[in-house]
């Protein structure tokens, strides 16, 4: 057997485990080891690439891979919990930047594509536009997240698509140019600097709530783009491996739009959270009052339920209060009161997002319900605790047609005998409108940081 | 060649099309990162074209740059998952009652 079957042979492993350690992550039970087995197969797929016939230059290599590993260990190893999304937002943009990076260099050492076959330049320049757009993509996605930057949508206005349009158009001219037989490396700059630009304003005008469909978007992007890469490097590994990466990605991110009631060209076309209605008034002028609550109140509110229902979202994640929820929680199960956590797809700023959070505090998997269940459970619900979740409880979703989430899905956390909100404040949720829960008369509302005021409530509960 | 590598391409789309699909809704968030994870592979277009030899301290450094960016990705897309996985399995039951309802409604959701 020569060396390059042996590649080859080593990559069908590698690829092998990869759909087998996917398959893994469709249970808890198997998802630890599917992630490791996954990552067992990077591993033969890194040492295959090392087998091939000819390869030198070892020491770069290293000092690449050895960059690379004391970055990405402490960054891993050290984010908080709650910070995961903007942690995979930069991830997935660093390999979008890898992927564009190498497009470059295959540009400038085969002088602009002269000797190679037509297609080999078409699937690199594609890798190339993608690749930029990824990495900028995410690392605006990041400072979003990250609070860098505001997360409400920044835009310039009508012209904006125009410009989308126009800097996709450039990138695209140059690409094909470049095919077309032009070497002129300024093409190629003129490319990456177009696609790096659209990048950023694709998902600049992009409010917060948006966030996680755009960071699965360019996931599924990345994962293209490194397929491209695949063909023009005539690699299997980078083929297969990129594409199952496009394709999960694209199937969450049509999942998360859903769960939103967003389409996903919606999505990208930007501006959702502009609208902003905030203040004590109705449309109609009509002054609403809102009933605020102390924490003695809620705990005897509580301890008094048969059933409570908690919904949490991006506050709780915000405050680290999933310790403290738990420890609530333990309390009011020991008065005999039946708890459940009423998980909306798209609460925090990830899918799945609460869930892990939750389970860090080691809240028994089964005590959390998804959407559907919630929902036909408030209407035999007490009392429902929202913790820091705002815009997956707006009713304005089932009822006021000219709302920007009208259609969206909600948890009917108003459907339950009384609701207890807690908040930091009276600004509106992350899509930046207002929510007419907290002016219901059921609706009690607790000020002040999710985790104080759990901890404050879990005391009460204590001296009851 | 090329149409060999296309109809990997196509394949290994159904394939991930497949496997993904049946995902349950609370393993969306270390599913996205494990798959972040998997597009790391980048690494090794890097490793490859820096391997095979190319010439000129640009192209060198961009390649470098490259490789610590797919190695940032593969590695701490790896860590997260896992890190994130933990707190799930991590899940000894303390209520007798609890520990056997538990293992059906998790065979519920991943059906």
């Amino acid at each position: 057997m020569s060396r390059t079957d042996l590649v080859a042979l080593l990559y069908i492993i590698a690829f092998s485990l990869f759909i087998y350690g996917l398959m893994g992550l469709t249970g808890p039970r198997t998802a630890v080891r599917g992630n490791r087995i996954a990552a067992v197969g990077m591993g033969i797929a890194v040492v295959a690439t090392c087998l091939i016939p000819g390869m030198g230059n070892w020491g770069l290599i290293i000092v690449g891979v050895a960059i690379g590993t004391a970055v990405g260990v402490p960054a891993a190893r050290q984010v908080k919990m709650t910070a995961m999304p903007q942690m995979v937002a930069l991830f997935n943009g660093v390999g979008g930047g890898a992927v564009a990076l190498i497009a470059w260099v295959e540009f400038r050492h085969t002088n602009g594509y002269s000797d190679e076959a037509t297609y080999v330049a078409i699937f690199s320049l594609f890798a190339a536009i993608i690749g930029s757009v990824s990495f900028w993509g995410s690392n605006i996605a990041f400072a979003k997240l990250q609070e860098l930057l505001p997360g409400r949508p920044i835009s310039i206005g009508r012209a904006q698509q125009f410009a989308n349009l126009a800097l996709l158009l450039i990138a695209v001219a140059c690409a094909v140019a470049i095919v077309a037989g032009s070497d002129t490396e300024i093409l190629m700059i003129a490319l990456l600097l177009a696609a790096a630009i659209l990048g950023n304003f694709v998902v600049l005008p992009i409010g917060g709530a948006d966030m996680p469909v755009v960071i699965s978007l360019l996931n599924a992007f990345t994962g293209l783009s490194a397929a491209a890469t695949g063909v023009a490097l005539n690699n299997t590994a980078l083929i297969v491996a990129g594409m199952i990466v496009g394709a999960s990605g694209s199937i969450l991110t049509n999942l998360m739009a859903q769960a939103m009631n967003r389409s996903i060209p919606a999505i990208v076309a930007g501006g959702f959270g502009g609208v902003v209605t905030t203040g004590g008034t109705t449309d109609d002028g009509v002054e609403r009052t809102v009933r605020s609550t102390s924490a003695a109140d809620a705990a005897v509110q509580m301890a008094y339920a048969s059933h409570v229902v908690i919904v949490p979202g991006y506050g709780m994640a915000v405050a680290q209060a999933q310790h403290a929820v738990r420890e609530m929680t333990k309390l009011l199960e020991d008065k005999g009161i039946e708890v459940t956590f009423a998980i909306h797809p798209v609460a925090g700023r990830m899918p799945g997002h609460m869930n892990v959070l939750l389970a860090e505090a080691d809240v028994p998997y089964d005590q959390l319900k998804e959407m559907d269940q919630a929902n036909s459970e408030f209407g035999r619900t007490d009392v429902s605790l929202v913790i820091g979740a705002n815009d997956v409880t707006n009713p304005d979703a089932r009822t006021k047609a000219d709302s920007p989430i009208y259609g969206m899905p909600i948890l009917n956390v108003d459907e339950s005998q009384s609701v207890i909100i807690l908040k930091r404040s009276m600004n509106s949720g992350f899509a930046g409108i207002d929510n007419p829960l907290f002016y219901n008369p059921k609706t009690a509302m607790l000020f002040g940081d999710a985790k104080a005021s759990v901890s404050e409530i879990t005391d009460e509960l204590k001296a009851l | 060649m090329l149409l060999t590598n296309l109809a990997i391409l196509v394949l290994a789309g159904f394939a991930g099309f497949l496997t993904i699909s049946k995902v349950p809704n609370t393993l969306h968030t270390p599913l996205m990162s494990g798959t972040n994870a998997i597009h790391g592979i980048v690494v090794l277009g890097g490793i490859i074209v820096l391997g095979l030899g190319v010439d000129g301290f640009l192209n060198k450094l961009l390649l470098v740059i490259a490789i610590a960016f797919g190695t940032i990705n593969v590695v701490g897309g790896f860590l997260v998952t896992d890190r994130m996985l933990e707190m799930f399995k991590s899940k000894p039951t303390p209520r007798v009652e609890e520990g056997e309802g538990a293992p059906a409604q998790i065979e519920r959701d991943a059906a």
